[in-house]
C-alpha cells in the first residue's frame, strides 16, 4: 500500500484515485492550489474582500513566527520543550477563523495557529512549555479550553461540552457548536472513537477537526488506518470531509459550513484536514531518524504560507509593502514573545498547593502548613 | 424520619439533587428506564427527563469525558460506574483529566463531577464485581473520596458531594444496599456532617476500630460481640477517605492506645497502610501496640465461593483487636 501525493491510500493493483480497501474515491476540498491559483467548489463557495485574504495571510505569518520564536527559546534553554506548528498554520488558521465568539475550541498541545485566532495572548502558551504553569488561561475568556495532552482525551470533553449546548436549548438559528482539535494518531484512541459515538448518538453539535500531519511521532498514517481517517465517519453515522490543510481558504469554507451545520442541528462531522508536519514531533524529536528528507521537500512546495502570497501577487492585491509590513510586525512579535519569556517570574513555591481543590482542603492545609515552617526555618540563612 | 434502604435513600438523595439544581444529571448504563442495575436511580428518568437521566453509550471513559465536558458548560454530573471493576476505562479520564482540571486552570474551571460506584464484594458475583479500588483515587490529588455505610448517612452525603465544586468518588457498599435505617428528609442539609468529617459510630476506650464502606456494620457487630468479652471497642466510620478526618482518628488513638483499621481491598498499599503510617506519625507516644490492619489478601478477588475468606469478617476483626493487646 502508498500514499501518493495527494494523499489517497492506493492497495497495489487498484486503480489510481480510489482508496484501496474500500474502492471508495478520495476527494480533497482545495480552493487554493499550492501554485496560488484560486479555484472554486460548488459546495464550498467562500467570497473573501482582498482585505479578508490578506488578513489571514498576516495571521499565517504571525503564527509562524509565534512558532520559530518559541523553538529558539527552547534551544537556548528556556523552555522545557515545544511542538511545532510549521506546516499546519492553515488547518489551524482556517478553522480558528471559521469559528464564531460564542462557538467553543478544544485544543491538543500543538493549536498555537488556533489560539491565536482565539484572541489569546500567545505568550500565555509559553507557561506550560516553560513550566511555570499546566496552562492557566481562563478558558471561558476566549471560548478556548486548555492544551490537553494525553493524546484524544479532550474529544470525550467537547462533545459533553456539545451536550450542554443542548441542554441549554443553544442549538438553532443563532446557535452555538464546538470544535476540536486532534491529530492522526489520536484516531487510533478509544476516546476519540468514543465521542464519535456520543456525538452520533445524541447528535451533538461537535465538528471533529483532525490535523492528519502524516506523523504520530515516528509512526506513519499507515500504523494508524488503512482508509483515509474522513472516512472513519461514515462508520459512525455522520459525514466526514478531506479537505486540504495547507489550504487555508479551503479549511475556512469547510469548517464554516460544519460548524454552521452544527450549529443549526445536523449533528456533528468530521473533517480530515491533509497536511503535514514539517518540523519535528516537538524539540525533543529528531525525524531524521525515521523519515525521507525527500518527504518533506515535496511538501516544502505546498507551502501553506506561499501559496497565499503567490495567489496576493498574481491577482496584485498586495505589493511589495503589504508583505515588509507583515514581516516587520512578525519580527515584533517574536520580540515580544521573547521578552515575555524571559521575564515570566517562576511561581512562589507555596503556590503547589493551591488550586487542586476548589473548597478547603485538611490534608493540603496541613502539608502547606507544615511546608511553609519549614521553608521559614531556613530564614536568615542564605538563599538556597 | 423514614425508614428506607440504603439504595432508596440514595435515590431520594438524587431526587433531591435534580430537584434543587436545575444543573444536576445523572448518566451512566443503565440508569434510566432501567433503573440502574441495583435501582438506585429508579424512576429518576420518567420524573426528570432524559435530558438529565441519561442513558449512556456503554462506555465508561466516555461517561466521564462527556461529563467533564458538560461540567465544563456549568451542568453537574452524577455518573455511575455500574460495577467498581468497571472504572477502569475511565481510569485516566478520572485521574489525568477531572483530579488535574482545576490546577491546569489556576483556581479558573470548577469541574463538579459526582462518580458513584457500588463496591465491595459478598453478593456471590463473578469476577470484577466484587473489588475495592479506593486506595487508586485516594492516591490522586484533586479527587475527593468518600464511602457511605448506612441509609441516613447516604441520604445526605450523595447530596453534599453533588453540591462539591470538587469531583466526587462516592463508593457505595453494594451488600450493603438492602440495609434499612432511618431518614430524614426533611433535615437541613446544612446541619448534617460535614463531607469530610468522620463519624464515631459506636464509643469505647480499649481500642479503636476504623472502618468505612461495607465493613461498618461488620465492625459495629465485632465491637458488640467484644463488648461481651469486656473489651470496651470504639467504631470510627471514616466516612471520607480522602481527605482523611486525623482529628477525629488521633482524638480517639490517642485515648485507647490501640486501633484496628478494618477494610475489603487488599492490605498491600491500602487506606489502612496511610492510615497506619498517620498515627505512628501523630499518635507514637500514646500507642500502647502496633496498628493493625484487616482486609483483603493480596491476591485478586477469588471466586466467590472463596470470598468468604477473602472478606474480613466478625471473627478476622475480632481476631485484629485481641492481638492489639497481646502484641
Amino acid at each position: 500500500m502508498t500514499v501518493n501525493a495527494d494523499g489517497a491510500v492506493t492497495a497495489p493493483g487498484a486503480p489510481a484515485g480510489l482508496d484501496g480497501p474500500t474502492g471508495r474515491r478520495t476527494e480533497t476540498i482545495q480552493l487554493l492550489t499550492p501554485e496560488g491559483e484560486r479555484i472554486e467548489h460548488p459546495d464550498y463557495p467562500l467570497d473573501l474582500t482582498t482585505g479578508e485574504v490578506k488578513d489571514l495571510y498576516r495571521d499565517l505569518v504571525l503564527v509562524r513566527r509565534i512558532d520559530t520564536e518559541a523553538i529558539a527559546l527552547q534551544r537556548q534553554g528556556e523552555l522545557g520543550i515545544w511542538a511545532s506548528l510549521l506546516g499546519q498554520e492553515a488547518a489551524q488558521v482556517g478553522s480558528g477563523r471559521a469559528l464564531g465568539p460564542r462557538d467553543m475550541a478544544f485544543p491538543t498541545y500543538r493549536e498555537h495557529g488556533v489560539a491565536w485566532c482565539r484572541g489569546l495572548d500567545p505568550t500565555r502558551l509559553l507557561e506550560l512549555f516553560r513550566g511555570v504553569s499546566n496552562g492557566g488561561w481562563d478558558p471561558a475568556a476566549h471560548k478556548f479550553h486548555l492544551y490537553t495532552i494525553v493524546i484524544g482525551s479532550q474529544t470525550l470533553h467537547a462533545t459533553g461540552y456539545a451536550m450542554g449546548i443542548q441542554r441549554d436549548g443553544a442549538v438553532g438559528e443563532d446557535g452555538e457548536a464546538v470544535i476540536v482539535y486532534f491529530g492522526d494518531g489520536a484516531t487510533s484512541q478509544g476516546d476519540v472513537n468514543e465521542a464519535f459515538v456520543w456525538a452520533s448518538v445524541f447528535n451533538a453539535p461537535v465538528v471533529f477537526f483532525c490535523q492528519n500531519n502524516q506523523w504520530a511521532i515516528s509512526e506513519p498514517l499507515e500504523r494508524q488506518s488503512r482508509i483515509p481517517l474522513y472516512q472513519r465517519a461514515s462508520g459512525f453515522g455522520f459525514p466526514g470531509v478531506r479537505v486540504d490543510g495547507n489550504d487555508v481558504l479551503a479549511c475556512l469554507a469547510v469548517t464554516r459550513k460544519a460548524m454552521q451545520a452544527a450549529r443549526e442541528g445536523q449533528g456533528p462531522m468530521l473533517i480530515e484536514a491533509f497536511t503535514y508536519r514539517m518540523g519535528a514531533h516537538t524539540t525533543t524529536d529528531d525525524p531524521t531518524r525515521y523519515r525521507l528528507a525527500s518527504e518533506l521537500e515535496a511538501w516544502k512546495l505546498k507551502d501553506p504560507i506561499e501559496r497565499v502570497k503567490a495567489y496576493l501577487v498574481r491577482t496584485g492585491s498586495a505589493d511589495a509593502a503589504f508583505f515588509e509590513g507583515v514581516d516587520a510586525e512578525a519580527d515584533q512579535l517574536g520580540g515580544r514573545v521573547r521578552q515575555a519569556c524571559l521575564e515570566m517570574p517562576d511561581p512562589e513555591p507555596l503556590s503547589i498547593f493551591e488550586n487542586v481543590y476548589a473548597e478547603p482542603n485538611t490534608l493540603l492545609d496541613a502539608e502547606r502548613e507544615q511546608y511553609a515552617a519549614y521553608l521559614d526555618s531556613f530564614e536568615g540563612e542564605e538563599a538556597r | 424520619m423514614t425508614v428506607m434502604t440504603l439504595s432508596k435513600a440514595l435515590n431520594a438523595g438524587l431526587r433531591k439533587a435534580l430537584e434543587d439544581d436545575p444543573k444536576v444529571l445523572v448518566m451512566g448504563e443503565d440508569v434510566g428506564k432501567l433503573g440502574g442495575v441495583f435501582r438506585v436511580t429508579d424512576g429518576l428518568q420518567k420524573d426528570f427527563g432524559e435530558d438529565r437521566v441519561v442513558d449512556t453509550p456503554l462506555a465508561e471513559s466516555g461517561i466521564i469525558g462527556t461529563a467533564i465536558g458538560l461540567a465544563l458548560r456549568g451542568y453537574r454530573p452524577v455518573c455511575e460506574i455500574q460495577f467498581d471493576g468497571f472504572v477502569f476505562p475511565a481510569f485516566n479520564q478520572i485521574v489525568s483529566q477531572l483530579a488535574k482540571m482545576r490546577l491546569r486552570s489556576l483556581g479558573q474551571l470548577i469541574v463538579p463531577v459526582t462518580i458513584r460506584i457500588p463496591c465491595g464484594g459478598g453478593i456471590g458475583a463473578v469476577e470484577h464485581h466484587s473489588e475495592s479500588p479506593e486506595a487508586l483515587f485516594a492516591h490522586t490529588a484533586g479527587l475527593r473520596v468518600v464511602a457511605c455505610a448506612n441509609s441516613t448517612d447516604a441520604y445526605a452525603m450523595i447530596q453534599q458531594s453533588v453540591r462539591s465544586d470538587d469531583p466526587v468518588i462516592f463508593f457505595e457498599p453494594k451488600r450493603r444496599y438492602w440495609d434499612k435505617a432511618e431518614v430524614d428528609p426533611a433535615a437541613d442539609l446544612a446541619a448534617a456532617l460535614p463531607l469530610d468529617r468522620a463519624r464515631v459510630v459506636l464509643d469505647g476506650t480499649d481500642v479503636t476500630l476504623l472502618c468505612y464502606g461495607p465493613m461498618v456494620r461488620t465492625c459495629v457487630e465485632s465491637a458488640v460481640a467484644a463488648r461481651a468479652d469486656g473489651r470496651s471497642v470504639e467504631v470510627i466510620d471514616l466516612r471520607s477517605l480522602s481527605p482523611l478526618d486525623m482529628e477525629t482518628i488521633c482524638g480517639s488513638v490517642q485515648r485507647t492506645g490501640r486501633c484496628v483499621v478494618a477494610h475489603e481491598a487488599a492490605i498491600t498499599g491500602g487506606l489502612g497502610a496511610e492510615i497506619a503510617a498517620r498515627i505512628t506519625e501523630e499518635c507514637f507516644y500514646q500507642l500502647e501496640s502496633p496498628v493493625l490492619r484487616v482486609g483483603g489478601f493480596s491476591t485478586p478477588y477469588p471466586p466467590s465461593r472463596l470470598e468468604d475468606h477473602y472478606l474480613p469478617d466478625l471473627d478476622r476483626v475480632l481476631d485484629a483487636v485481641d492481638r492489639t493487646f497481646t502484641v
